[in-house]
């Protein structure tokens, strides 16, 4: 009875019908369609059409076709390149903080001790706090030069106080994301690490592997794709970091905080050049974009194996 | 030469006891099963012998040197494990080169002996590729050449044929018995499987809740089980058992009545048992004949399975007990027949009061030597083998 199956000639359902059946299928998924497009196309195609504009608030009558040259103003201007590199320090020094300790911690955080769960609770509880207020916290209660819970232990060690968003700016923004953030990465990477097959560990203990080579050879492996994942979910939210920056430091001082995302923001609701930010905006979307083919690149070569 | 001793091993967790009181001679390039049912301890026995568990108390001596406290790659024994345990980033070669990567060998060198390996386990195709691509039978053939690149002392087998298919696992088993015999090197072996004991084991070792029941070649198992529990736990199906009145004791044999009335005398020794003492009588089921001429027994049979080649018939005798008769391929018998069942006291066993088995007057020729293939080393080795049945946990230390 297969073999007769097997052996009768295969005819293409006609054609008419397979469309005919078809017809309800795009009908249902439609609605999602339909949302994706007004969600994603519309903002964009919004965003490219003011680029090509001249459209200021202040003068709204004043709007033409102006071609290029908005691109032309945004790319000759300094600020943009010095707020692409702040943009990218921001990412890479976050990304290597996060996934850094956030590796170190998932293995802390999988060996027994007393009170893990508790533990486990208050390093994760940092995400839950939205980033406004975290980045009032941080301002206010621990890097204040005169209140902050810093300053008072430096000063209390004789060592003089801090003024962290003046002195170290973009530093101070990075301590704060990174705090923000770590848990997400110790979160992924601790479940990623509890996934690893015991008897692994236990096969490399035989062959003579030491706690250091067991972390290298064995659990960072394992981890590679986690890491991966971590990594691009990580640096689609880096490059955007608004909130910590408008609460704390405004961009400033002078420059030294002003990332992609901000410079944006001056562009359109400081300087009201609608023309100007959308240009700026295409070209984080072009950023993103290069960023993100790497990242899905790398992330899905580990995938594969 | 490479020898492992067990003296006295205990394991505790918390207050819970798993290993009480462990003792045991393997003997150099013999092949020692451990088996058991599910919980009995014999893996985390094994994990103890190759470091991977604390030993509460005792000692573990390999070649005669403590080894308790010595880590486990220095214990110089190689381990398989039931799961391979394959690191699934690094190709075959560098799966099985691993640990001289570890103790700092060159690349070459390394390769080199991967590839020996190879050759010996007819991996050479497969060296590039990851063990994700391999299928269950290459991986466990790779598992085991990374034991062997080590070129360990003893190798240790943690239930490794458990997760092949049936065919695969019998192909397994005649390799890995291949295997022993060209490496000539001490094996201990986890299983629960007793088909892979038997085919396999120099000597079993039979666990159960952390106590060693008996020790002993394959067939000294299955001819003199040394208490109920391995009678019932060596040999497919079942050993029967039936509960009998001991009426007479003699030299030549011990005389029992049966539920039915019926009497067989069993060439045992005349030990501990007494006339009108209760025992049990076991018998396993390919010893039982369905034999008109002169039955012992009549019964009723409740199923028949057929295999073919031969045919269970589950039989409900007098007394109330169900035996499982092994009988012809071509048996007749149908559900709900009585049939004529004949017990022949010659291939019985006896147990006393507390399950301990009644020494035979006379050991079945095959289980005085060992697996019959592998040459006796010494004369003192097959001392042993006689002596094993009458201490029950105590084993004949052997002159180092």
């Amino acid at each position: 009875m297969t073999s007769s199956v097997a052996t009768r000639p295969q005819q293409p359902p006609p054609a008419r019908a397979r469309s005919h059946r078809s017809i309800p299928a795009r009908l249902l998924v439609a609605p999602s369609v339909i949302l994706l497009v007004l969600w994603m196309v519309v903002p964009l195609a919004m965003a490219i059409w003011f680029a090509f504009q001249r459209y200021n608030l202040l003068i709204p009558d004043n709007r033409e076709f102006v071609g290029f040259a908005n691109f032309a103003y945004i790319l000759t201007d300094p600020t943009l390149w010095i707020s692409i590199g702040i943009t990218m320090i921001l990412v890479v020094s976050v990304l290597a903080i996060t996934i850094g300790l956030g590796t170190v911690l998932a293995v802390l955080f999988n060996q027994e001790f007393p009170g893990r769960g508790v533990a486990r609770v208050l390093a994760i509880s940092p995400f839950f706090v939205m980033p406004t207020v975290s980045a009032l916290i941080w301002k206010n209660m621990l890097m204040h030069p005169v209140n902050g819970l810093f300053a008072q232990i430096t000063r209390g060690l004789g060592l003089g106080a801090i003024d962290w968003f003046a002195d170290f700016p973009l530093l101070a923004i990075i301590i704060i994301v990174a705090w923000q953030w770590l848990p997400f990465s110790l979160l992924i990477l601790l479940t990623a690490i509890q996934s690893l097959d015991t008897d692994q560990m236990e096969a490399a203990r035989m062959d003579g592997a030491s706690a250091m080579q067991l972390f290298r050879f064995v659990v960072l492996p394992h981890l590679n794709r986690a890491i991966a994942v971590v990594a691009m979910i990580e640096t689609i939210f880096f490059l955007t970091i608004f909130a910590e920056i408008f609460v704390t430091t405004g961009g400033g001082p002078g420059l030294a905080t002003t990332n992609l995302a901000y410079y944006i923001y001056l562009k359109a609701l400081l300087e009201f050049d609608v023309g100007g930010a959308s240009a700026g905006g295409l070209i984080a979307v072009v950023l993103a974009n290069i960023v993100a083919i790497f990242l899905m690149r790398s992330v899905a070569r580990n995938l594969d194996t | 030469m490479s020898t492992v001793t067990l003296r006295d091993i205990h394991k505790t967790y918390i207050d819970n006891e798993i290993i009480k009181g462990v003792d045991l001679d393997i003997h150099d390039r013999e092949f020692v099963v451990f088996v058991g049912p599910s919980g009995c301890g014999k893996s985390t026995l094994l994990r103890m012998i190759a470091g991977l568990e604390d030993i509460t108390s005792g000692d573990l001596l390999v070649d005669g040197e403590r080894m308790n406290d010595v880590p486990p790659d220095q214990r110089g024994l190689a381990m398989v494990f039931q799961t391979y345990a394959l690191y699934p980033h690094m190709t075959v070669a560098e799966n099985m080169a691993f640990s001289l990567r570890l103790a700092g060998v060159s690349k070459e060198r390394r390769l080199e002996r991967a590839r020996d390996v190879a050759r010996i386990l007819q991996l050479e195709p497969l060296l590039d590729r990851k063990p994700g691509k391999l299928s269950g039978g290459q991986r466990q053939r790779v598992a085991i050449g990374r034991a062997l690149v080590r070129n360990p002392k003893v190798f240790l087998f943690d239930e490794p044929l458990s997760n092949l298919d049936a065919s695969l696992r019998v192909q397994m088993r005649i390799e890995l018995s291949g295997l022993h015999e060209s490496l000539q090197s001490t094996m201990i072996y986890v299983t629960h499987d007793q088909i892979e004991a038997m085919t396999l084991a120099d000597k079993i070792v039979v666990l159960q809740g952390g106590v060693v029941e008996q020790v002993g070649s394959p067939l000294e198992l299955y001819h003199h089980p040394r208490n109920l529990f391995v009678a019932g736990f060596i040999g497919s199906p079942k050993m029967n058992f039936l509960s009998v009145q001991t009426t007479g004791v003699q030299d030549s044999g011990t005389t029992v009545r049966l539920p039915g009335d019926a009497t067989i005398t069993i060439p045992v020794q005349p030990r501990t048992l007494m006339a009108g003492d209760r025992a049990t009588l076991g018998i396993r089921p390919e010893h039982l004949r369905i034999d008109a001429t002169n039955p012992t027994l009549m019964g009723e049979v409740l199923v028949v399975e057929r295999l073919g080649g031969e045919t269970y018939l589950y039989v409900k005798v007098a007394g109330g007990e169900t035996f499982i008769v092994q009988t012809d391929g071509n048996s007749r018998a149908k559900v709900r027949d009585r049939v004529p069942v004949t017990i022949e006291g010659s291939v019985c066993h006896l147990f006393d009061g507390e399950g301990q088995a009644i020494p035979k007057a006379e050991r079945h020729p095959l289980s005085l030597t060992r697996h019959p293939e592998v040459p006796l080393h010494t004369e003192a080795t097959l001392e042993q083998t006689y002596e094993q049945p009458t201490h029950l946990h105590e084993v004949p230390r052997q002159a180092e």
